[in-house]
């Protein structure tokens, strides 16, 4: 199975988006070379702007560069994206609704060996409950490509969440996407399997051990955790009643979450999530985490039977 | 205008706006008066004399921009808004009140001459950083102007704002601090001293300017003045009375962020208009 880096194609899209759109500003706090915004920086350095460990000021110096009408991507790991720039974002950028985008790698467990302070578990629920956000995490590196372009052409702020490693490719570069659309990715009526982002690759897996198991599993992407496909998460209540919902994250306010509201709320089906089950992790590599914290294809299998009452 | 009659006039808005703040503080029953007074007059200097705007036009992209980092202070920035005819003057009336284009802090959307919505301390010159980065950029000669509070400068942020606008050589960034000397809790000295004020942004790299702050010449001739200064971004330091104009609030903390009862509101009308 092949792997590409998602944060490899932020980049590269970002150089193409620059290449079009001379409003399209980058902002980054000393991490660029991880980021993988160097290349913008070389090929727009009068648009490009490495302002030093100092989150905060980046995320408004965004929010100044959107009210002139510019298009800036803050370029940092999830924890600072979401967590040490928070309120700027809440009040400085979210509250008067600015067109500026927040693009983070090192998502969820992806920071593997650098452990707990740089693993982002959190920021899918702190996101999402900030009005006028918009919050995507790509499923691979084609999805990356395609979602960031959609991002930067919508008009507001944007989340978009990437992996530190990289992870399989699941798509083809003639793949489309829409923001707030999920995606069906493979057809099944036992059981609907909801994952977002380096997890949908997980889910993929799951549903071809339950496919020899004689399980039919279907597998949609919802790559757009907010606003939330309610309408994909009914037809799957009303197709199969049983969904088991997968992220790189807390179990608590992501994507489980959003889609058990929208469960509860119809009165019918039955959700599992699997998500990390609100603990900190440890350092480690990030395949042996995602197994150590129950987030890999064996433990949607073992929900997925739980579910079925096998 | 002469200079003389230019520092006569600004002095007369001065008061008019000082009336304004009053009357709306008083009418909403709720607002900072203290801050908002202590910077009416370099208020009054930018909206009636140094700006170049367009209250007819007031996304006009070639216009000057106003942060008020310090946003609790809005009561100034609106009674400069409404003398300046941005939307009707009554409109005052309705300060922090349901359906009201005048929120407790300032709301860019909902304001027509707002350029930023502020209100959480320390976040407004990081988006001055911003807009001043867009206008060089552009080649575009806007200049934008940031108020922020002495008590403001406990937070980190301003700093992070004030090392980067250096780097960049923004000299079309102008932050006015107003040293009114109190904050919420007490004595800015005795709660977080941020003094000495003008060696910490000489050091960050910004020419300094200090000033009194209630002295209208001083005001005007500093705008002139700064408009020497080149590949730096500029700081005016202003020495302020907290609740200037109005005596019984001078200097007193309790008057940060409470209204005039009726008797305390002719008070202040009467002394502020003599």
């Amino acid at each position: 199975m092949e792997k590409k880096g998602t944060r490899d194609a932020f980049g590269e899209v970002l150089c193409e988006l620059g290449r079009e759109n001379d409003k399209i500003f980058v902002i980054d706090a000393d991490i660029s070379a991880s980021t993988k915004t160097t290349k913008f920086y070389e090929l727009f350095p009068d648009r490009a702007f490495d302002i030093g460990i100092a989150e905060q000021n980046a995320a408004g110096i965004a929010a100044g560069l959107a009210t002139t009408g510019k298009i800036p991507f803050i370029s940092t790991y999830a924890v600072f994206g979401s967590m040490r720039m928070l309120e700027q974002i809440r009040t400085s950028i979210c509250y008067p609704n600015l067109n500026a985008k927040i693009a983070v790698s090192h998502g969820g467990l992806t920071p593997g060996n650098d452990g707990p302070t740089h693993q982002a578990i959190e920021d899918f629920g702190i996101m999402r409950s900030i009005p006028n956000m918009t919050v995507i995490m790509p499923g691979d590196y084609y999805a990356v490509k395609k979602l960031v372009r959609k991002a930067a052409e919508m008009y507001g702020p944007v989340y978009l969440r990437f992996t530190r490693d990289s992870i399989p490719v699941i798509y083809t570069p003639e793949d489309e996407f829409e923001i707030g659309k999920g995606k069906r990715i493979k057809e099944g009526n036992d059981i609907s399997i909801i994952a977002i982002g380096d997890m949908v690759y997980a889910a993929l897996q799951a549903a071809e051990k339950l496919n020899e198991m004689g399980i039919s599993a279907e597998v949609i992407d919802m790559h757009t955790l907010k606003p939330l496909d309610a309408d994909i998460v009914k037809e799957a209540i009303d197709k199969t009643g049983k969904i088991i919902t997968v992220e790189d994250h807390n179990i608590i306010n992501g994507l489980g979450s959003a889609i058990s509201e929208v469960v509860a709320e119809t009165g019918k089906g039955i959700v599992r999530r699997v998500g990390i089950n609100d603990t900190f992790a440890e350092s480690g590599e990030y395949t042996l985490l995602l197994e150590k914290y129950g987030l890999d294809s064996n433990n949607i299998v073992i929900k997925a039977k739980e579910i079925l009452r096998l | 205008m002469d200079s003389y009659n230019k520092v006569e006039y600004l002095e007369k808005k001065a008061k008019e706006l000082r009336k304004t703040i009053i009357d709306m503080i008083y009418h909403a029953q709720s607002g900072h008066p203290g801050g908002s007074l202590s910077i009416a007059d370099i208020v009054t200097a930018l909206y009636f004399d140094e700006l170049n705007i367009d209250p007819k036009n007031p996304k006009w992209e070639e216009r000057d921009r106003v942060i008020l980092s310090k946003g609790h202070v809005c009561p100034a920035i609106y009674g400069a808004l409404a003398m300046k005819e941005y939307f009707p003057y009554e409109e005052i009336y309705t300060l922090r009140k349901i359906n009201s284009r005048l929120q407790g802090h300032p709301d860019m959307k909902k304001t027509p001459g707002l350029d930023m919505t502020t209100g959480s301390l320390g976040q407004g010159l990081s988006v001055g950083v911003g807009m001043a980065i867009a206008a060089k950029f552009d080649k575009k000669p806007y200049r934008t102007f940031v108020i922020l509070g002495d008590g403001e400068l406990q937070e980190g942020q301003v700093w992070e704002a004030a090392m980067s606008a250096a780097k960049y050589k923004l000299d079309n960034l102008i932050a006015f601090v107003d040293v009114n000397n109190l904050q919420v809790d007490g004595c800015c000295d005795d709660i977080m001293s941020v003094k000495p004020i003008v060696p910490k942004w000489k050091d960050f790299g910004w020419e300094v300017f200090e000033i009194d702050g209630h002295n209208m010449e001083a005001i005007v001739k500093t705008l002139e003045e700064i408009k020497n200064v080149k590949g730096k971004p500029i700081c005016i330091v202003m020495n302020t009375i907290k609740g200037k104009g109005v005596s019984y609030m001078e200097g007193v903390c309790k008057w940060h962020g409470q209204a005039p009862n009726t008797e305390e509101y002719n008070i202040a009308i009467e002394e502020i208009m003599r």
